[in-house]
């Protein structure tokens, strides 16, 4: 398949700290014991898409995924890793790599993706429609865990830039409208000549915009380059696109009216020619067709590009991390009901187990960590080389690598990093403890986020 | 659906007890409350014009009666004395289980009029059919009653069922087949419930605006733009009492339904229901009489067709379409294309040609006539060489030889057209005059609807020779009639609603509007983008933000209603506690605050006094202190604090620099002055000056102007403290 892939692995995300750092950028948060990047590119192994470009925000964070890359992956992916300065975006990465994309279609994935979702079927979707932009669309999912089941509600306030308002056409394989960000905050605002070409579009509210993208190239690289203060691919792009679809050239070729802006008409003439080519190829009947055509039979036809959706079925597992709630979600879940995601996982040597220390179900115990007696383990990831002492209580939790857990101490709902240090019953819940934090003897702590100064 | 379905067969039984228990009603407006008919309407009432020469209301009644419909209101307003003298004379009032009663009324402008008129009386026990009595459909009602049934059980607040049917696929036959408006429907796909209804949507807005709670509380909402509305209503009682209660709904859906939709108070739902196969219609224009006359010649509406509605005079069906009556005089020559119907005793000259045309009663017609598309009512005589294209020809009306009409042409009662008139197309023609006061506008169109009707037609018809005489000229040389002048702003209108095929350039047209609308998307997408969270993009400088556009805009149109309010007190010596209700009112229907009211009203009064006759400043320094002195408890009243007083003195200086420049020189003056009245504390003048500290130079020239006022007052204010 002539398809590139671009993992934008980006992202000092500010709603995951104190989770991440310098030494862990986000693609290499564990998730269940593995760097969340690992699933989007095992993912990418199965569907045989093995022409990656993996684009990491600033050079550090590249050194560190590319080595983990060249370490893990090193049977048939064929990967590049590029590093862009930071804060500039989804879109501005991808302007930034943009030299490099040669294939006739880009699939766009974040790299915090972690989903069962075949890249594959994505690609095929887009190549079926020789659509200009496809995006995978999955239900939303349920977010909190049972202990938190009350954030439910305020979830969707806080957070609504995870939920999206999508119009669909009658047979669900097209995109007619898209909203994002703040846009789902206000009354919905659908266009008519969108309506009038397709007669009926459903609404969904209970879908969400998974952030995987197949594009035709030759379209992204034109809107890259005339919509410079295009930012994002899911706020700015790929809602273009889908408002455009119907008036490609108008739009594409900066010659309506509302742009009287000078440089864009200066550099219409040379790409009218090109993306006429572009959107020539249409095949597949839709409801495009019809449009296309003068009502009065004149050679003069509209150009229209396709927008399609990739619907993945509701049993499918696609999760987006990009907060604390979420990283908590996936660990229980690729632990618990999604441990299909986790099929070829080697699972390391039994950790020594103290006596009556009970792991329960859903667990995960990373290799050489070791734990004194009487402990309990409910529902938690615990990462390799830990050291737990006696009587100690984890319910619900993430605790990294590296970690030594002092005896008596209970661990609710919380995360630990890697490198922490709890001394003798300390007492956490609902805490968030920075790598290398050294929490001293008998301290008790709810709600809060630990970690270390920056020096 | 599969659970509404069991608990269906469960209650069966039950329910055909309470069927049993009140017989099925069903109100039929006889009136449509519009003046698309016009001029035809002037003198017989719609319902009773004739359709494929059966009159409409016939095509309603015997629908109703065949959908198990036992009872019917016809409510009759308009005419009403030729439709209840219509309706005795016909079989309605002698059918045995099947009661058609009427109800009059002389003064309801409105459905809604006619609605809570028809509450008075009391006579609706239940569920009832809603519908005018122009529609023409052959679909059965036992599902659709069935299901409101059982959603109202289960939910109350269900009162009314709309029927739906999906209409014509291309986007443009959708809007020229029926000459309606284009609908927007939302309908949550699952629970059918009707969640947003736009018709007469405005064509300069290229979106549709769906509100955010429904899609909060719907994860799924089909959007329809494919969907026409039959006008069949499923209600129950309570939409009679809504009527009542709510005094200013006018139309079934602009107000009514939308109401319902809009208000989350009372929480009443409109659920649609579908109809796939069976044939329903509305006759609400010229475009669609002439639609819905071919689709029963096609007998798309069967059984509700000539021949089986006329039953006992003797109509024959023959090939292609083609409908005659028993004694039809046709010339050998005579050629009587496909899909035309010739009603009894008419005449038919020699090489006449008719095709696609309904020829009523008793006509005469005679030789080398051609007719294409039209639709000739009872009586007409039509003499040789005549042509006619896309036409409506009322009874009586009488075409000397070689007159032509030209599509789109409407010929009313007894009109005479002179001989080798040419009538232009898309004319009007009737013996009465047009109406005077004439307006788009849909509230006159209520308004002037009953009044039009009565006296106007019996005043003309005492001087008709004397008013005619003058200007008969105008549908030629022995022609009696006036042509209608097609009023401003409806031009553009007429092709669409007219019977004749929508010329090609017209459609181009239709498309292009379409255009249009994309290229105000253009700016409307840049928008929103802008306001999906990133710096507004560089070629949408132009339209930034509209919501700030939009609430300037508002602004400005608030600005001038409070003006035009305060110009109104000051000439009519309206008192200032009046003014002030007003302004308040203006206030919450913009909803604005009151620093806006406070900078509104004083720019009202400051552009007053510039306005009034003056000669020099000191003049009009004189007007500004009268005008203040005599309204200062109207703005007082909306001066609450500083910030509202700072306002005033930014609105000033606005002016100062923009509208009226004349009181730059008298600024400190003023200041002055309205510190007197006591309109302005010192603490506000003080602020005002300290914000001012700080700005741009050009931006302190009042200041500086006042600067010695200023000083003064702080001075003063430091003698106070020193107290």
């Amino acid at each position: 398949m002539d398809f590139q892939v671009v993992v934008l692995a980006g992202g000092n995300s500010k709603n995951l700290t104190p989770l991440i750092s310098k030494d862990v950028p986000k693609p290499l948060l564990p998730v269940a014991n593995r760097p969340v990047l690992y699933y989007v590119l095992h993912q990418l192994r199965q569907s045989n898409l093995k022409d990656l470009i993996v684009v990491v925000e600033g050079e550090d964070a590249a050194l560190h995924v590319g080595g983990w890359i060249s370490k893990t992956f090193v049977d048939g992916l064929h990967v590049e890793i590029a590093a862009v300065p930071e804060d500039i975006g989804t879109a501005g990465a991808l302007r930034a790599i943009s030299h490099h994309l040669t294939a006739k279609d880009i699939l766009v994935v974040s790299g915090d993706l972690v989903s069962d979702v075949p890249p594959g079927a994505v690609a095929a979707t887009h190549r079926r429609h020789d659509a200009a932009v496809t995006a995978m669309l999955c239900s939303v999912p349920v977010s909190g865990s049972l202990e938190s089941g009350s954030s439910g509600g305020k979830d969707k306030t806080r957070k609504p830039g995870r939920y999206n308002i999508i119009g669909l056409d009658p047979c669900k394989q097209f995109l007619l409208h898209i909203a994002t960000g703040s846009e789902i905050e206000k009354d919905s605002r659908l266009q008519k000549h969108i309506l009038h070409a397709v007669g009926q579009m459903e609404i969904r509210s209970d879908l969400m915009d998974a952030h995987m993208y197949a594009f035709k190239r030759s379209v992204l690289q034109e809107v890259l380059d005339q919509k410079d203060t295009f930012q994002s691919l899911k706020q700015d792009i790929v809602p273009y696109l889908v408002r455009s679809q119907l008036k490609s050239e108008a739009l594409l070729n900066g010659i309506s009216q509302a742009e009287e802006n000078g440089n864009e008409k200066l550099s219409s003439p040379n790409n009218q020619v090109l993306v006429s080519k572009i959107l020539a190829n249409a095949s597949t009947p839709s409801f495009h067709e019809p449009y296309s055509m003068e009502p009065d039979g004149s050679a003069q036809t509209r150009k229209t590009h396709k927008c399609c959706a990739y619907i993945a079925s509701s049993s499918s597992y696609c999760v987006r991390l990009n907060s604390i709630q979420a990283f908590m979600d996936i660990n229980r879940d690729v632990t618990g009901e999604a441990d299909h995601l986790l099929s070829d996982n080697i699972i390391g040597p039994s950790p020594k187990l103290g006596t009556k220390t009970t792991v329960g179900p859903h667990c995960m115990l990373g290799e050489g960590s070791e734990m004194g007696d009487k402990c309990q383990v409910k529902r938690s990831v615990i990462g390799r080389h830990c050291r737990i002492g006696s009587h100690v209580k984890i319910v619900n939790s993430v605790v990294m690598n590296h970690v030594t857990i002092g005896d008596g101490c209970i661990i609710q709902g919380s995360v630990v990093c890697s490198n922490v240090q709890l001394q003798e019953r300390v007492v956490l819940k609902d805490c968030l403890v920075g790598a290398g934090f050294v929490v001293t003897m008998g301290n008790e702590y709810k709600g809060e986020s630990l970690a270390r100064k920056e020096k | 659906m599969g659970a509404q379905k069991k608990s269906a067969t469960a209650r069966v039984s039950e329910d055909q007890e309470e069927l049993a228990r009140n017989p099925l009603q069903a109100i039929l407006l006889a009136d449509s409350f519009a003046t698309t008919f016009r001029p035809i309407t002037l003198e017989r009432p719609k319902v009773l014009l004739p359709l494929v020469n059966i009159p409409m209301i016939d095509y309603t009644l015997a629908w109703l009666e065949s959908a198990g419909v036992e009872e019917v209101f016809v409510f009759c307003c308009a005419h009403s004395k030729q439709v209840i003298d219509y309706l005795e004379s016909s079989r309605w009032s002698s059918q045995p289980n099947f009661s058609v009663t009427t109800i009059e009324s002389h003064n309801s402008i409105s459905a809604g009029d006619a609605l809570r008129l028809i509450y008075e009386r009391n006579v609706i026990h239940g569920d009832f059919v809603l519908i005018s009595g122009d529609t023409v459909s052959n679909m059965s009602l036992t599902q659709v009653l069935q299901e409101h049934k059982e959603r109202r059980k289960k939910d109350a607040n269900a009162i009314m069922t709309m029927v739906v049917k999906k209409s014509k696929p291309s986007p443009i036959t959708q809007q020229s087949r029926l000459g309606t408006d284009e609908l927007f429907m939302a309908i949550n796909p699952v629970t059918k419930q009707l969640l947003c209804y736009e018709d007469k949507a405005e064509h300069s807005k290229g979106f549709i605006s769906l509100d955010k709670t429904l899609i909060a509380d719907n994860p799924s909402i089909i959007l329809h733009n494919d969907k026409q509305d039959c006008y069949i209503d499923v209600c129950s009682q309570e939409v009679l009492s809504l009527f009542t209660d709510n005094f200013d709904y006018q139309h079934l859906r602009r107000h009514f339904v939308k109401g319902l939709l809009v208000d989350d108070i009372m929480g009443y739902k409109i659920f649609t229901h579908e109809i796939h196969s069976s044939y329903a219609a509305r006759i609400d224009n010229f475009r669609s009489y002439d639609t819905i006359s071919k689709d029963i010649i096609q007998r798309w509406t069967y059984p509700f067709v000539p021949d089986i509605l006329c039953g006992s005079s003797a109509i024959k069906v023959e090939r292609q379409g083609t409908y005659r009556a028993s004694d039809v005089t046709l010339s050998r020559s005579a050629h009587i294309g496909s899909f035309t119907f010739i009603g009894q005793g008419t005449k038919i000259g020699n090489d006449t040609k008719i095709s696609h045309s309904v020829v009523g009663e008793g006509c005469t017609i005679g030789s080398n006539v051609t007719i294409e598309g039209s639709y000739i009512w009872n009586n007409v005589t039509i003499e040789d060489g005549c042509q006619l294209r896309h036409a409506i020809v009322c009874d009586g009306v009488i075409m000397k030889s070689g007159a032509v009409l030209q599509p789109g042409v409407i010929l009313s009662f007894k009109v005479v057209v002179g001989q080798q008139f040419v009538v232009p197309a898309y004319s009007k023609v009737s013996l009465l005059q047009q109406p005077t006061q004439q307006d788009s506008d849909e509230e006159l169109e209520y308004a002037d609807n009953t009044s039009g009707t009565g006296e106007l037609r019996y005043k003309l018809n005492g001087d008709i020779a004397a008013d005619l005489s003058e200007t008969a000229y105008e549908l030629g040389t022995g022609g009696v009639g006036y042509i209608w002048s097609v009023f401003e702003g409806a031009q553009d209108e007429e092709w669409k609603h007219s019977v004749a095929p929508i010329p090609k350039d017209k459609l181009v047209k239709l498309m292009l509007d379409k255009d249009e609308d994309e290229e105000q998307l253009t700016q409307d997408g840049n928008v929103l983008s802008a306001s999906g969270e990133l710096k507004a993009d560089s070629d949408d400088n132009g339209s930034e933000d509209d919501d700030n556009a939009d609430s300037r805009d508002d602004y400005g149109f608030f600005e001038k209603e409070v003006e035009a309010t305060f110009l109104r007190a000051v000439h009519e010596n309206v008192k200032v506690d009046h003014a002030v209700l007003e302004v308040n009112a203006l206030r919450l229907s913009y909803n604005m605050a009151s620093v806006d009211c406070a900078g509104a009203i004083f720019y009202s009064m400051m552009k007053l006094a510039v306005e009034s006759p003056h000669h020099s400043a000191s003049e009009l320094h004189r007007n500004a202190a009268d005008i203040i002195t005599k309204w200062v408890k109207l703005l007082k009243s909306f001066l609450h604090d500083i910030d509202e007083e700072i306002e005033v003195i930014l609105k000033f200086e606005e002016m100062c620099l923009e509208s009226a420049k004349e009181f730059a020189a008298l600024f400190p003056q003023v200041l002055h002055l309205l510190y007197d009245k006591e309109i302005l504390q010192e603490d506000a003048i003080l602020r005002w000056a300290d914000e001012k500290e700080g700005a741009d130079e050009s931006d302190k020239v009042f200041l500086k102007s006042s600067e010695k006022f200023v000083q003064w007052l702080k001075e003063a204010e430091e003698e106070d403290e020193d107290d």
